[in-house]
């Protein structure tokens, strides 16, 4: 599991002021929020998309809120809930119309030029990539919760706040899934069977500054 | 693959779960700056090619915040952080849809609508330059106009100063406002110079302006329609030259008989 949870004085630092404590929110939670993106829906463009999508509406409901309710929030399950219904509308979406994109939409999306980094050296791991594929292979279900213990690294009581299910069905569907991964990796042991290659295609569907 | 895995079923889970503890991946590169500037708490900037040479765009998820000229990108990037107090990253280029939404208003498509960032500025800072929008290309109105418009017509000076501290210009085109007398008068974005060029490159002639100005004509009449037009207003350009009045006022006008034009509203500028 990753990182810990973000201490009282984030909460108390946004409630004394939002704009000028945003910026390490940010920085602390938005690569948990890309993984949890990346391992739900596959694709890194999404993931980028969602990341930054949930932060954005995570301000925008902050900036409404009275300080009270900013200091016990319980800041990690809310940005993680907000970011798996994001993922689900948008995989709902995407069956039934085209995106249209704004002007200010694409204001929102400008192509920082940046320094290639090392990100996505772990993804070249193919083991990894089988491992995130079995995953995706899961149904939602299972799958949301293992990403949001594993990846995010939130407890079952954390994970059941932030899908709005009691935490013993998350335990419940944590073992489920668990138990599926193990069945997934009996019957095809190398992976062979799995299809894992799917990100190439949908980097390129829109165009990133960000290097894989 | 996976021979790190034990094959007794019972050993299995804790090696699953370890596996997926490892999927968890860095941000990408650049992921935290692209989101402060959707929230509007940093911005991205890029130059932008116009009639009166390169001037520097930046916006952020709100809108466009500012339009200036800047000898180079460092220049406009430093003055940017100490007016606005918030990062702006150098973008290769502007995103193509703001780029032609730009050229677009610039020449004259009052129907393409560019979301602008003015926050921290005052209501009637606002009210000024939405005003100056409805202004059409290849025309100009007096400050007092605009002053009128808005229902204050005594705070012609405070629109001059609003309008010079206008933090869009181009998109909102108060290279399109002049003095109450009709000469140019300052222009914002480096100088009176570039009001000349800009409104030449939209049709007009800058020195016939003046020239009217210095001889006192203030509006021009038909004598056919009985109504009397800012000289600039596209109904005041089609009437031919033997049909022309001209005035030196709204009240010398109106005491010859003419109406006001609906277009250009001239007598609230008088």
């Amino acid at each position: 599991m990753t990182g810990s949870a973000p201490s009282v004085d984030v909460r108390l630092a946004l409630a004394a002021d939002l704009d000028a404590a945003f910026p390490a929110l940010v920085e602390a939670e938005s690569g948990r929020l890309y993984g949890m993106g990346l391992r739900l829906t596959g694709r890194p463009a999404d993931a980028e998309d969602l990341a930054q999508d949930a932060l954005v509406r995570a301000y925008r409901a902050l900036a409404g809120w009275e300080p009270e309710r900013i200091r016990e929030l319980a800041i990690r399950p809310w940005l993680a809930s907000i970011l798996v219904n994001l993922a689900r509308n948008r995989a709902r979406a995407a069956t039934s119309r085209p995106a249209t994109v704004s002007l200010l939409d694409e204001l929102a999306h400008p192509r920082i030029p940046v320094a290639d980094t090392p990100h996505g050296r772990l993804e070249r791991r193919a083991e990894a990539e089988a491992w995130a594929a079995r995953l995706l292979a899961l149904p939602e279900r299972y799958r949301a919760p293992l990403v949001l213990r594993h990846v995010d690294g939130l407890s079952y009581e954390e994970i059941g706040e932030a899908l709005g299910r009691p935490a013993g069905t998350v335990k419940a569907q944590v073992h489920r899934g668990i138990a599926q991964l193990r069945a997934a990796i009996l019957a095809d042991p190398d992976g062979a069977h799995l299809n894992h290659s799917t990100r190439d295609e949908h980097q390129s569907r829109r165009p990133l500054e960000v290097a894989p | 693959m996976n021979r790190s895995l034990p094959t007794n079923e019972s050993a299995i889970d804790p090696a699953i779960e370890a596996a997926l503890d490892e999927l968890a991946v860095p941000a990408p590169a650049g992921l935290a700056d692209r989101t402060l500037v959707a929230v509007g708490l940093a911005d991205a900037y890029a130059p932008l090619d116009t009639v009166i040479g390169p001037t520097w765009v930046a916006f952020n998820g709100l809108g466009v915040s500012a339009i200036e000229s800047a000898e180079s990108g460092p220049a406009f990037e430093a003055r940017f952080r100490a007016t606005h107090g918030r990062p702006v990253h150098r973008l290769d280029e502007l995103p193509p849809r703001l780029t032609s939404a730009i050229r677009r208003r610039l020449d004259g498509d009052r129907r393409v609508s560019i979301p602008l960032d003015l926050r921290g500025h005052s209501a009637f800072e606002k009210d000024v330059w939405l005003k100056a929008l409805e202004i059409p290309r290849g025309e100009v109105r007096p400050y007092g106009w605009i002053a009128a418009e808005i229902g204050r017509p005594k705070a012609v000076r405070a629109v001059g100063t609003a309008l010079g501290h206008n933090p869009v210009p181009l998109v909102v085109p108060c290279h399109r406002v002049v003095r109450t007398d009709g000469m140019l008068g300052q222009y914002s974005l480096g100088g009176p110079a570039n009001k000349r060029a800009l409104l030449a490159s939209e049709g007009l002639d800058p020195d016939g302006l003046e020239g009217l100005a210095r001889s006192g004509i203030r509006y021009i009449g038909s004598d056919t329609t009985r109504i009397y037009c800012l000289p600039t207003c596209h109904n005041a350009k089609r009437i031919t030259a033997r049909h022309r009045s001209p005035f030196r006022s709204a009240a010398a006008a109106a005491s010859a008989g003419y109406r006001a034009c609906g277009a250009c509203r001239p007598a609230v500028a008088a």
